[in-house]
């Protein structure tokens, strides 16, 4: 059997007993290596044992339970998706959605993890071991497979039990034969072809054999095994070497290949889903669970949001509120608004499980620096739903936090159990007026020590205090980190300016009345946008030359000042023109 | 006929082994994936020869601590080390260690400061100060090195002296394909910059000796508690480079993922390239 068709099957890669908790597992099939891990909610990886930064094999990596760190930088890769989930030497952004390790289906059956290149189908059925079989020792033997089954196929009698009766070796295809006597089978044996010369002999009893003491069966199978092996690898010696497998590692794709631009953004076709669950978490508060229809749920991280598109046609942001390791689903936590022009209401009010839905990539603008000595997560209302999954995160990595979460009455407090599991972490505020709360983030505000953080999102009313208390008390801009939903502030669309783009080499017009975003895609220059109003900071683009009118909330002051960059659906230019770097 | 056939690689110095650690009786190592036999003394200085070819000696130089040698033509001297010679320096062999890896990734970790939190915690990193802040790196304008400068990172314990932690600086040259000079500022005089030389001795593609040269203002520190320190970090080193796959270092950038933290290492991979060095790597396809 040549190479191709082998890798159209399955193979056994470990027993389901080598998946310890919190283990990495090093498996290989056909040359090529495997690092595979479980994570805590029993999901099995199978990927390749390669970090994608440097190549250290991630085989030696830590399994956190919902992350694989590898141990060189540090780069976490999420449960399921393969992607990276953060880059410990630059805190301050969210990796590439696209930086993913490569991955390879891993499915659980008959005791034992299978995998492949690309298996098609199905796993071998192997009725006879149905039930609770007994998984054996696997045995390395260093000789080819074909060898190996041959081996085992003609010499049944290699398995003596203590039974006078005939051995019937079946086989059951070219990498497994299952052995009878008087029809009742006692024994599968499966190969596993770890390369060209190199085979793992692996066992299975099937439940009926087994009876009183195992020690027994276990050491005699043992036993067996080894005297096969020691006579297939006398054989494999005298024939010599066949060529290796070669499995060819992947290049990563072309944009990856060159040094990332800061806030790089590759934004890609939207996602189907389906509502899954709608549960009422609070007063007017509605957990929406969304599961993928087709492609899986790219990778994600804490400050994440996504664009969903409603069946009336609003698109609306929402973060995402999941708990760290659940990546096969997405969950949005939405309040009612009263003043709801149509978003929130709809799903408070016709939305059901089994809706089919849009929603674009997730996509963060608010990450979280996981490089802080202390970080302080401030939310007013459903503005806990970008911190509660930071929260997690932290308390995850048992880094230091405290998780301030205001609120106008008891009724309105979402996640309460993940507000118990936080503990003395996480503390309410209950029915403050405006000058408590004043006060409240004051003191969260004041004494300013480096590598502190402050994350707040919540109203815009709370938003601007919170931008003019950290001002007063010389936060930092660099260590405030804040949300908008929404941009509440005026804006002008008066001014008409032109635009040079650098790299398109274009120059545009764009007249009062009309955005720069608009403009620039009339002229086919896509820029990736989300809310539309200068709060999500998704269509941000750097400025070259010129001054900007920012009229956006994403910035800072700082940033502001340093006109650097702007928002392209409401900025707009106090200069006669702007460069950018588009 | 060499078993190298990179004439660039053929044509540098290469170091074998500390000058203190050679005698006068012949010993036995392997360079480029010949073996050699060396011996050392004060009259005639190190002789050095292929193990087949013991009556035609190889050139050999005595320089920075390390005997050096050439199995082709020396294709010019070799870099300068100014500092080695300055009378008030402790100058230390620190260590001569194993590694299965090529050279080039050996010499590429040791630019690399993103992995100090992760593979040398408590010592030269520590979480969470993880940052690898913005810093400039070139190609000198003879091509000769490259140089990364404005290197900052936060420290636990930067040196064999070193109390408490701090923000340090560094400086890394490049002078060599196989050897990179790392500055560092000096706990005990801040005019200074201590040195540590990372040589790599390539015995064939994917199996190195890193040889380390410690130059430091240290009044205080002993011979052993420096050589403890960098056997420390090299020991810390060794597990991750040889899980590196594969062992030889790829040119071609689609081969891994870079992120601005590698600038040097971007810039180092290009400086091999341009040099078409072929030896110990896997050439971009063109």
């Amino acid at each position: 059997m040549d190479l191709d068709t082998l890798q159209l099957r399955w193979h056994p890669i470990a027993s389901i007993r080598d998946l310890v908790p919190r283990h990495v597992f090093h498996a290989q099939i056909l040359g090529r290596e495997l690092a595979v891990w479980r994570a805590d909610d029993g999901n099995i990886n199978a990927w390749e044992n390669r970090c994608l930064h440097r190549g250290v094999r991630l085989s030696i990596g830590v399994n956190d339970g919902h992350e694989l760190v590898c141990q060189y930088h540090g780069w976490r890769y999420a449960n399921r998706t393969a992607g990276c989930t953060y880059i410990p030497a630059h805190p301050a952004d969210a990796p590439a959605r696209s930086i993913c390790n490569i991955t390879y289906p891993a499915v659980k059956h008959r005791g034992f993890v299978w995998s492949g290149e690309q298996p098609q189908g199905s796993p071998p059925e192997l009725p006879e071991l149905a039930g609770e079989s007994l998984t054996l020792r696997p045995i390395p033997v260093n000789a080819p497979f074909a060898l190996l089954i041959d081996y085992l196929q003609r010499d049944a009698q290699c398995l003596p039990l203590k039974t006078q009766q005939q051995i019937q070796a079946i086989q059951k295809n070219d990498l497994a034969i299952s052995y009878t006597v008087n029809d009742q089978c006692f024994l599968v044996c499966l190969l596993q072809p770890v390369d060209s010369n190199r085979t793992v002999l692996r066992g299975s009893v099937p439940e009926a054999i087994l009876k009183g003491n195992q020690t027994e069966l276990l050491h005699h199978f043992n036993h067996a095994f080894n005297r096969i092996r020691n006579a297939a690898e006398k054989q494999a010696a005298r024939q010599g070497p066949l060529p290796a497998f070669v499995a060819p590692i992947k290049p990563v794709a072309e944009h990856l290949a060159s040094m990332p631009v800061k806030g790089d953004d590759n934004r890609r076709a939207a996602l189907r889903v389906t509502v899954q669950s709608i549960e009422t978490i609070a007063s007017d508060i509605k957990a929406i669970t969304l599961m993928p229809v087709e492609q899986p749920i790219p990778t994600f991280h804490p400050g994440a949001h996504i664009d969903l598109h409603l069946p009336n046609g609003l698109i609306r942001q929402y973060s995402l509120t999941n708990s760290p390791g659940q990546t096969d689903r997405l969950v949005l936590a939405v309040k009612r608004d009263p003043a709801s022009s149509g978003g929130s209401s709809h799903i408070h009010e016709h939305l059901k499980v089994g809706d089919l839905l849009a929603t674009s990539e997730p996509r963060n603008n608010f990450p979280l620096r996981r490089d802080a000595l202390k970080t302080k997560l401030i939310a007013g209302g459903i503005g806990i739903t970008p911190l509660i999954n930071m929260a997690q995160a932290l308390a995850h990595l048992k880094q230091q936090f405290e998780l301030h979460y205001f609120v106008q009455n008891a009724s309105q407090i979402a996640f309460k159990s993940i507000l118990d599991e936080l503990g003395h972490q996480s503390t309410l505020h209950i029915n403050l007026d405006v000058e408590q709360t004043e006060a409240q983030l004051i003191a969260l505000f004041s004494n300013y020590e480096p590598a502190t953080h402050n994350y707040v999102c919540g109203p815009a009313p709370m938003l601007d205090a919170a931008r003019r208390i950290a001002k007063q008390q010389q936060w930092p801009d660099m260590a405030l980190h804040i949300e908008y939903f929404k941009n509440t502030r005026p804006r002008d669309l008066e001014q008409a300016f032109e635009v040079s783009l650098a790299r398109s080499g274009l120059t545009l017009q764009v007249p009062a009345g009309k955005t720069l975003l608009s403009v620039l895609r009339e002229n086919g220059v896509p820029v990736p946008s989300s809310c539309e109003q200068g709060a999500c900071g998704t269509c941000k683009v750097a400025v070259l030359a010129g001054q900007p009118q920012h009229q956006d909330v994403f910035l800072s002051d700082t940033e502001h000042a340093q006109g650097d960059c702007l928002m392209s659906c409401v900025s707009r230019s106090l200069s006669p023109s702007l460069t950018l770097d588009i | 006929m060499h078993n190298c056939q990179d004439c660039t690689i053929l044509n540098h110095w290469h170091p074998i082994s500390a000058i203190e650690d050679a005698t006068t009786e012949n010993s036995a190592t392997r360079l480029l994936g010949e073996d050699l036999v060396y011996r050392y003394c004060e009259t005639d200085r190190a002789v050095v020869c292929l193990a087949d070819l013991p009556d035609k000696p190889l050139p050999t130089l005595c320089n920075h601590g390390y005997i050096w040698t050439c199995l082709g033509t020396p294709s010019g001297p070799l870099f300068d080390l100014p500092e080695f010679y300055e009378a008030d320096r402790r100058n230390v062999c620190a260590a001569s260690v194993g590694v299965n890896v090529s050279a080039p990734r050996a010499v590429e970790n040791f630019l690399d400061m993103g992995h100090f939190p992760f593979v040398h915690t408590g010592i030269l990193g520590e979480q969470p100060h993880t940052e690898v802040r913005e810093y400039d790196v070139k190609v000198t304008a003879d091509e000769r090195e490259v140089i990364a400068t404005r290197c900052r990172f936060y420290q636990p314990q930067a040196a064999a002296g070193a109390e408490g932690g701090m923000l340090v600086e560094y400086i890394y040259r490049v002078p060599h394909p196989y050897c990179a000079v790392l500055y560092k500022s000096c706990p005990d005089d801040e005019t200074r910059l201590d040195v540590i030389a990372l040589f790599v001795q390539a015995m064939d593609e994917e199996r190195v000796r890193a040889h380390a040269l410690v130059s430091v203002i240290d009044q205080n520190s002993t011979d052993l508690s420096i050589r403890m320190f960098q056997q420390t970090i090299f020991a810390q080193d060794k597990p991750i480079l040889e899980n590196q796959i594969p062992k030889r270092l790829p040119l071609d950038p689609r081969a891994e993922t870079p992120i601005r933290a590698d600038k040097s290492a971007i810039n180092y991979r290009r400086w091999l390239s341009m040099q078409s060095i072929s030896y110990g790597v896997i050439a971009a396809a063109v």
